[in-house]
This record gives structure tokens, C-alpha cells and sequence, in this order.
């Protein structure tokens, strides 16, 4: 019987088995960001530590990050404390900082991947829950919390209990108009907001392995949303063409030398999955949410669910009316046509340039609805410098979006980019929990890129199928 | 640096009805941008308490309580650790669920706040009991694996290597895994992207 990814990984970076049971598990590369530090590194001085592995640490800054104005010190004197701790800890242990003044700057998830720190049979953590992001290029990565921050810069380990694999395969073609976060705002659905825990989620089959690293890693991100810790997909030669010449992959030879072992540690033909789950590609189509979990979504073509209507937890007769309450929707009502009030497109599930190019081929020669604002921040510098270099901000800027500096913005509001009051909006975020984008009663309808750039010209939730269509007909 | 062992955790209990409970309600963002943990039970469920007089934790009848109840899938969403730290500060030792997101807890178990799973019907049954009479003492016993209240005694579910590392006081890992470091450092130059290719 072979194994697969996840056990050949864990076996590698097993150091022992502590006396509670729990593995010791070596972590080959960890990134750190301003918010879930400070008090790490508080406790590491406090106990007289050090940081273990200096040289497999990599800090950024993304969640406090003004989009616009980043003259330091920042007007809000928290986000400057932040940020001045991470400075100074930086400092002090040896750890490279990508600051607001490096091009390499971004979201912590988008930077990995993009600088060729992510690779294949890497355990990575991140005091980040989306952190399972990095599995896209088929490493193990897992989203810790603070005091557990503090461990792994200590010791470069953590303590865990084993993980099942859930091999969840997309087998066809997926439409035009519908995109990996569709697909993964999909298998949430199915699956259940909890239905991941205590599993590792391993993505495949023939939609899958036809996938860009970019989506991929939009799929993975949002494994977290499914109460998986963990998602990954097995390395392949989309993975090794996307890291050749990234600036922390391996370089000439040992680049070749690389990819064998990279290969090496795919989950093997013959591996014992925990649980095999199957999806139509072809039956997938643009996904809205409509309520305050991310498994309360349907197609754009469906209503909005009512109470009763039977379902996993996120769709028990009291989840569906708190949701409703809390939306002020109307079970039973076309989730298309419902009005918005602003339009995000950014966070690390799709702030990609590819996500950038499929917002702004739908944007390109339109305006934005008067009654909305909209904005695009991308996930990192790099990001935003290839967009320029292709015109993709002038074609938002053209079009009415606001084109913003990168961070995590108003995913979770944590800088000055914030939902106010009952406004609606329309985010390729991942997260739609009441009060996420920083107005406690602020809405928010998770949706593909591509369809918030729809919304923001219609107004309203519109099938950006239709779009598509109309523009192809012309 | 062995932490405190912890068995048995006794007190009155708070209920807060509803699934899919997560860290975002726990905390909101705006309250993570501070550099320590102070305060933080203060703006426990702070967006919540402001939209509804009822919530529990505005109640006084459950102020001092030790136990929370709640339903599945509690602490969902976002790794911050600010969740179960706010908890604690607030003064929750324990937390009695039907189920936990992994992250919550993990990050729970990291600074010692026990996280049990009873079922959908004992839970049910638990929250009825103490909101019709608040000062109700619930002891939960990490040994026995039981939580007992208002005379019954119901089994709770907790993994092996959590309750072992509650009662051995070994929850708070930094030192267990700084043992042997000759054996990490050992792992860490057979790993081939450590090595080098």
C-alpha cells in the first residue's frame, strides 16, 4: 500500500513522540507577520529563548497595512505599534523583514509562493489560519496561534496530532465564468464548514490537475473554511515550471535535483485515503454566499435558502434564520439582483495577477455603478508592479475601481479599509462572518474575482456568464 | 518549564447557543491590534453583546462562571489565539462543547483551557440547567473524563494526548520540545531542502 503526500511529509519531519502522544513535528519554514507576534516574541524573551532556525524564518507585514497612505508613522498609533514590535524583533533575532520599502512585501500567502520559499514536501507554518494556502504547491502547511508561534521560533517544531487525508477529486471542465474559488466555495458547501476537521484535504483529480498554481492556491486557502487545516495538491510540472527561477527556489542543477525529490513525494497511485469525495467540474457554476458562514452559498442562478430547508450544521433550520436575520434577506429570493454597496477585490484567496487579469477583462470599458465603491488591492508589490506593467490599473482606474497598495485590506479590516454600517459587499475574500470586514453589522457575499468586478458595474449580484457572453457576442 | 496540571475544573457555567461560533464574534479584528493579550476579556463577543441585551456574557446572574457551554463547531474561522486568550482572561477554564474547530483547540490547549465535547443532547440538556438556575456548580474531571452537574454525571470526550498533556502539565510545550535539541537539529539536516539539493 503506498502513501500518501501528507504521510511521506509527516514521516520526514517527525522528530519524536512526545510522552502525550502528539508528534514533534520539524516545521522547514516559517513566516511571521505584525499581528500574531508581538506576545510570541514577548514569552521567547521572557523565557530567556532564542529563535532556533533564524534562517527559516521570513517576516512580512500585510494585515495593518494603509492602502493608501503609508507614511510612516502610521495615523492609527495601534497599527504603528505593531509594526514597530515586528521592526524591532526583526532586528534583534537576526530574522529578514520585507517592509513597506521592499518589493518583495505583500500578504504573507501570496509572497511564499510568488518567491519560491514555498516548495513541494515543506512543512510551513504561519500564526495565520490561511496558511493552508501554501499546500497548492504540495507542502504541508498549517495555520498555528501565538503561543505556538512562540515554539516554533523557539525550537522550529510543534506539537500535533496526526491528521487524516481526505482525497477530494474535480474530475471535467469547468465552464466559462466559473473559477477554483466557485469550485471551492462548492466543496464548503457539500462538505460542511466543520466537515474538515481533523483531516488534511488533498485536491485532484482531472479540474484540478489542469489548474494554474494561482488557482490552486485559491483552492487550498479556503481548506481552512471546510474546518481543513490543511489542503494540498500533489506536486506536478505545473508546480516545477511555476517555481524554475523564482528567487528561493533551487537554481541549475539543483533545480533538476529537486524536482526528483519533488516528485518522489507525491502521494503514491496506490495511497490509503481516510475518504475519497468526487465533484462534476461541469456542474459547478458561479457561487454567491449569502449568509455569514462560508458554506451558506449557492449558484448565482438559485434562491436564497429558507428555514427548514434541510442541511449539514451551516444549514440547520436556526443557522439558516440567524443568517437570514443577520443579512436581511428573504428566504426563497434570486440571490442575483440583490444590491451592493461596495466591491473588494483582494485577500489572499484572490489578489493574484491572474485574479487581477479576470477582474479587469470584465471591467475593461465599463463603470463602476455610481452607488458603489469599489476597490482592488493586489497581495503583493510584485503583484501590483506586473499589473501596472500590463495596464490592468489603468483599466480599473478607467472603469471607476480605486487601485490600491497591497495588504490584506478589507478582508478583515484591520487597516482603514472598512465596511460602514449595514453595507453590502461583494468580496473574493474568504470570509463572510458577521462584522469581518469591520462594520459589526457590514454584509458580505464571497464570490470569484471575475464576479465582483460583475457586481461592481451591475450594482448588483449579476452571472458573470452573462457578461461573458454578451461581450463574446459583440 | 513544566506548566500547571490540570484535572478537575469546577464553577458555574455560561451558555452561548448556536453553531458555527467563530473567532471573529470571540474577538473582533480591530481588538488584535494591541501587542499583548491585556485586556482582551473586556471585548469578549463585543459586536454581539452590542447588537443583542441578552447576550450571556452581559448577564450578571453568569459573571465569575468557569465553564462554557456551547454547540458545534465553536471557534471557527481565523487562528488568532486572541479568541481563547479572551476567554481566559475573562476567566473561562473550560470549554464543553459538541464540537471545536482545530485550531481553537490547539490554541486553547497552548495556554491551558481545557476543550471537552459532549454530546448534541447533554449540552442541550446542560445549557437548560444553568440558565434556569445560574449558580449551578459544574466539576468537570479531566482523570474521570466526566462532567457532573445538578446531580448527573455525563461522559466527555477529550483526546488522549490533550488530556495528557492537561493533567501531566505539559500544555505548554515550549520546554518538551526543546529536549534533546541534538535530535532536532539531527531531523533538520536529513530533510533534503534543509540540506540543499
Amino acid at each position: 500500500m503506498g502513501k500518501t503526500l501528507l504521510q511521506k511529509v509527516w514521516d520526514l519531519h517527525t522528530v519524536r513522540r512526545l510522552p502525550t502522544g502528539q508528534t514533534q513535528l520539524f516545521i522547514g519554514l516559517h513566516l511571521i507577520h505584525e499581528v500574531t507576534t508581538p506576545q510570541a516574541f514577548d514569552m521567547l524573551r521572557a523565557r530567556g529563548f532564542t529563535v532556533a532556525f533564524p534562517d527559516r524564518t521570513f517576516a512580512t507585514t500585510d494585515h495593518i497595512v494603509p492602502t493608501l497612505d503609508q507614511a510612516r508613522p502610521f495615523q492609527d498609533p495601534l497599527a504603528e505599534a505593531m509594526l514597530s514590535a515586528l521592526e524591532r524583533n526583526c532586528a534583534e533575532f537576526g530574522i529578514p523583514l520585507w517592509n513597506l520599502d521592499s518589493d518583495r512585501q505583500g500578504i504573507v500567502h501570496v509572497i511564499g509562493p510568488e518567491l519560491g520559499l514555498t516548495q513541494p514536501g515543506m512543512t510551513i507554518a504561519c500564526g495565520d489560519s490561511h496558511t493552508s494556502t501554501h499546500g497548492a504547491l504540495g507542502a504541508v502547511a498549517i495555520g498555528i496561534g501565538t503561543s505556538q508561534v512562540r515554539d516554533v521560533l523557539a525550537s522550529q517544531c510543534l506539537p500535533i496530532d496526526p491528521l487524516k487525508v481526505r482525497r477530494i477529486a474535480v474530475n471535467g471542465a469547468l465552464a466559462a465564468g466559473v473559477f477554483a474559488k466557485d469550485v471551492v466555495l462548492e466543496i464548503i458547501h457539500r462538505l460542511g464548514v466543520q466537515g474538515g476537521v481533523g483531516h488534511a484535504y488533498e485536491y485532484g483529480g482531472s479540474a484540478v490537475d489542469r489548474m494554474s498554481i494561482d488557482e490552486r492556491l485559491t483552492i487550498c486557502n479556503m481548506s481552512i473554511e471546510g474546518g481543513a487545516r490543511v489542503g494540498y495538491v500533489n506536486p506536478d510540472q505545473t508546480t516545477f515550471d511555476y517555481l524554475r527561477g523564482r528567487p528561493f527556489a533551487p537554481a541549475d542543477d539543483a533545480f533538476d535535483r529537486a524536482v526528483l525529490w519533488w516528485r518522489s513525494i507525491a502521494s503514491d497511485g496506490d495511497a490509503n485515503y481516510d475518504d475519497v469525495v468526487e465533484f462534476d467540474a461541469a456542474a459547478i457554476e458561479p457561487r454567491v454566499t449569502w449568509g455569514i458562514n462560508p458554506g451558506q452559498s449557492v449558484g448565482v442562478s438559485e434562491r436564497i435558502p429558507s428555514a427548514g430547508d434541510a442541511g449539514s450544521s451551516s444549514m440547520s433550520t436556526g443557522a439558516v434564520a440567524e443568517a437570514l436575520e443577520f443579512m436581511g434577506f428573504t428566504g426563497g429570493a434570486p440571490i442575483k439582483g440583490t444590491k451592493i454597496d461596495v466591491a473588494f477585490v483582494g485577500s489572499c484567496t484572490n489578489s493574484r495577477v491572474s485574479d487581477l487579469r479576470e477582474a479587469a477583462r470584465i471591467a475593461k470599458g465599463q463603470r463602476v455603478a455610481p452607488h458603489v465603491k469599489a476597490l482592488v488591492v493586489p497581495g503583493s508589490q510584485a503583484v501590483r508592479a506586473v499589473a501596472e506593467r500590463e495596464g490592468l490599473d489603468q483599466v480599473f482606474r478607467d472603469a471607476g475601481f480605486e487601485w490600491r497598495g497591497a495588504g490584506c485590506s478589507m478582508c478583515l479590516a484591520m487597516n482603514p479599509d472598512r465596511l460602514e454600517g449595514r453595507e453590502v459587499c461583494a468580496s473574493s475574500s474568504n470570509r463572510n462572518f458577521k462584522g469581518r470586514q469591520g462594520s459589526p453589522t457590514g454584509r458580505t457575499l464571497l464570490m470569484s474575482p471575475a464576479m465582483v468586478a460583475a457586481a461592481a458595474i451591475a450594482g448588483e449580484v449579476i452571472d458573470v456568464r452573462e457578461v461573458i457572453a454578451t461581450a463574446e457576442a459583440l | 518549564m513544566p506548566s500547571r496540571e490540570i484535572d478537575r475544573i469546577e464553577g458555574t457555567g455560561i451558555p452561548v447557543r448556536g453553531d458555527n461560533i467563530d473567532t471573529d464574534r470571540i474577538i473582533p479584528a480591530r481588538f488584535l491590534k494591541a501587542i499583548t493579550f491585556d485586556g482582551l476579556g473586556d471585548h469578549l463577543f463585543e459586536d454581539e453583546r452590542a447588537a443583542t441585551a441578552e447576550h450571556p456574557f452581559s448577564n450578571p446572574a453568569y459573571q465569575g462562571a468557569h465553564v462554557l457551554l456551547v454547540n458545534e463547531n465553536f471557534g471557527s474561522g481565523s487562528s488568532r489565539e486572541h479568541a481563547p486568550q479572551a476567554l481566559k482572561h475573562w476567566g473561562i477554564e473550560a470549554c464543553v462543547g459538541e464540537s471545536f474547530s482545530e485550531i481553537f483547540s490547539g490554541n486553547s490547549l497552548a495556554i491551558g483551557l481545557a476543550c471537552v465535547t459532549v454530546t448534541h443532547a447533554e449540552v442541550d440538556r446542560l445549557m437548560a440547567v444553568v440558565e434556569r438556575a445560574p449558580s449551578t456548580r459544574l466539576v468537570l474531571s479531566l482523570r474521570d473524563r466526566t462532567l457532573e452537574a445538578a446531580g448527573r454525571q455525563v461522559p466527555v470526550g477529550i483526546e488522549g494526548s490533550v488530556r495528557d498533556a492537561l493533567l501531566t502539565g505539559t500544555w505548554d510545550a515550549s520546554g518538551m520540545l526543546l529536549d534533546d535539541f541534538d535530535v532536532v537539529r539531527g531531523v533538520a539536516s536529513r530533510i533534503p531542502y534543509i540540506r540543499g539539493f
